[in-house]
């Protein structure tokens, strides 16, 4: 995109090519595009900051109103049993939770952040290993699906079908499968993988779907241009069909990704497996009335997770593919 | 691979089709017979365009060269061979209206992609990439990607594509139908200059008049329902130039062209 034709540039009416003309008046709108590109991102983020304050605000406001609720109940009584009472038992002071970060929890000597960091990294494994898990089966059903027409609608609906099973459900199974029966492999089961497996089941879905229609998404010219090369299949399928597929790909992988840590905390309270950020909901939930602002740090830390790993994917997306102009793919 | 091959015929016709019928479909509902009983030679270093109106069978024509579709009856040779032997030979290189470059290769590694289906070494497919990009006259655009190109330098990439691997015969489907005029006459000089230069058999297919009389050596007239070749006109004019678009016998090839395509004489 530099080299010598972006070099020439400066010197733009010196050109007597129209094409080469033309190419330098597009380069000089493709600059433009970025630096727009970057003062969005730049808004992004400050919008951001601004949403989470205003949270913040609304939320303080409340427990001003709902904190007369209770009293006011004679008074307005339509208000009163349609909005939930607040005190600081059920909606912890802000402070409190900005100060609950920071102390440490009775019993240790380590700061409550670094606590959670540590569960939510125990979860995030689960949640990575799930997720790599799942793309890898997603998208190899979406490559076995894609050779045939037949096949694709003979599995598809089993594939969705699979999906109405509620995890809660198959969570303690797979756990129970994991200690007893996953013996026969090289090295010793431990129950976050069952954790993984459960976060698995439900990001391979949207990856098999959306890769299966990234995989059809060539044109028919493109596909008989590599029958015209006679390309083999392998050859079709890894140098058109997969690159192809990549931003329907990534749109799935985000999903896929926030699900994955949805999987994973889901599945280590229904599972009841230790170490985790589940574990440390349900810890706080049970002992809510010592320090209400840890359960809503526990639960800020999950939001700050599935966040991470939106915005990791979201980053390799950009990486990968978002630079090239996608826009026209062909 | 390659080796493994039996050499061509130099003495073959490029392009030997026989009795060539085609009918998708057939025997349901939706059936179609695009092309009916086709027999056309195609000479080593001719210059062949096909016309006719649209739904004619052209690009059907076209793929069945490129065995790309098999003919429900009749046979197509290429080069002496079986189309299919000869497409899996790769004798024939395609470019269709759409440039359909890959999005996510730069121009460079656009132009080896066939090279790569075929093994090259990568320094062989650089050294070749970079021939054919100043065949195009493009060489300062090799790490540009494709979505940066112009429509009609999106094409000269697709025909350096097509070009990289030496094929002995082109084939075109209406590959300059989506640029405006003045790109459009362009890409036919320059096509032509590729031409003489390679002396490559083209086969290209068109729905313009004056663009299928300045490029060809022979123009095939089809009509449609079923597609058959109405007629064949012989269209020399020697060598071609900017000139050659106000020459009279090329005025006069545009006429008899168009009477053919009414049907009439
Ligand atoms: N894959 C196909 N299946 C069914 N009918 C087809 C197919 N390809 C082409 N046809 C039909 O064959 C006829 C010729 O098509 P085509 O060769 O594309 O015409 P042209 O290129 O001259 O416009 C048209 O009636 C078209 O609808
Ligand atoms: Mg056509």
């Amino acid at each position: 995109m530099t080299g010598s034709a972006a070099g020439a540039g400066e010197d733009a009416e010196a050109v007597d090519d129209p094409m080469v003309f033309e190419q330098l008046l597009r380069q000089r709108a493709a600059r433009e595009q970025r630096r727009a590109r970057m003062r969005r991102t730049g808004r992004q983020v400050v919008v951001l900051g601004l949403f989470i304050c205003l949270l913040a605000v609304l939320y303080s406001l409340y427990k001003v109103v709902g904190g007369g609720i209770d009293d006011a109940q004679s008074d307005w009584p339509l208000i009163g049993s349609i909005l939930p009472e607040s005190d600081d038992l059920k909606m912890p002071p802000v402070l409190d939770i900005v100060s609950g970060i920071f102390d440490e929890p009775r019993g240790t000597d380590e700061p409550f952040w670094s606590i959670v960091g540590k569960e939510a990294a125990f979860t995030l494994r689960e949640a990575a290993v799930g997720f790599a898990i799942g793309v890898v089966v997603g998208l190899g059903i979406a490559i076995v699906l894609t050779t045939s027409g037949r096949l694709e609608r003979a599995l598809v609906p089993h594939v969705i079908a699979s999906q109405t099973i509620p995890l809660i459900a198959i969570a303690p199974i797979i756990v129970i499968w994991g200690r007893k029966s996953f013996d026969f492999l090289p090295f010793e089961w431990q129950d976050w993988m069952s954790v993984s497996i459960i976060a698995t089941y439900l990001t391979f879905f949207p990856v098999t779907i959306n890769g299966l229609r990234g995989l059809q998404s060539p044109r028919p010219e493109n596909l008989e241009l590599m029958d015209s090369y006679a390309a083999r299949w392998g050859q079709t399928l890894w140098r058109l069909r997969l690159p192809a597929s990549l931003p329907y790909l990534f749109a799935a992988f985000k999903i896929a990704a926030t699900a994955s840590v949805v999987g994973a905390i889901v599945g280590e309270i229904s599972a009841g497996v230790k170490g985790g950020l589940g574990r440390r909901v349900l810890l706080e939930a049970q002992r809510y009335t010592t320090g209400p602002e840890r359960l809503y740090i526990a639960v800020l830390g999950a939001a700050v997770l599935g966040i991470f790993v939106f915005a990791a994917i979201s980053s390799i997306e950009y990486a990968l593919v978002g630079r090239k102009g996608r826009e026209t793919v062909t | 691979m390659s080796d493994a091959v039996p050499a061509a015929d130099p003495q073959a016709m490029a392009v030997a089709v026989e009795g060539a019928s085609k009918t998708f479909n057939p025997g349901r509902a939706n059936e179609v017979k695009a092309l009916e009983d086709i027999d056309l030679d195609i000479g080593q270093g001719d210059f062949v365009t096909l016309i006719g109106p649209s739904g004619c069978g052209k690009s059907t024509l076209l793929r069945l060269i490129a065995a790309l579709i098999d003919t429900t009856e009749g046979s197509v040779l290429v080069n002496g061979k079986p189309a299919d032997a000869a497409r899996l030979d790769r004798d024939y290189s395609m470019v269709f209206q759409r440039a359909g470059l890959f999005d996510w290769r730069n121009v460079s590694r656009n132009i080896e992609l066939p090279l790569e289906l075929m093994g090259w070494k990568a320094a062989d497919r650089r050294r070749r990439s970079a021939e054919m990009l100043d065949l195009v006259k493009l060489g300062e655009f090799a790490r540009h990607h494709p979505a940066e190109l112009s429509g009609g330098m999106q094409q000269r990439v697709a025909i350096a594509r097509a070009m990289s691997f030496h094929p002995k015969l082109l084939l075109m489907d209406e590959p300059f139908g989506a640029l405006d005029e003045m790109t459009r006459e362009h890409m036919q000089n320059e096509l032509l200059r590729i031409w003489s230069e390679t002396r490559i058999t083209v086969v290209f297919v068109t729905h313009s008049i004056p663009e299928a009389v300045f490029l060809s050596t022979k123009v095939v007239v089809m009509s449609p329902r079923p597609g058959r070749i109405a007629a064949v006109i012989e269209n020399d004019l020697g060598e071609r130039n900017e000139a050659t678009r106000d020459d009279p016998a090329f005025f006069a090839n545009v006429t008899a062209v168009r009477n053919a395509l009414r049907g009439g004489h």
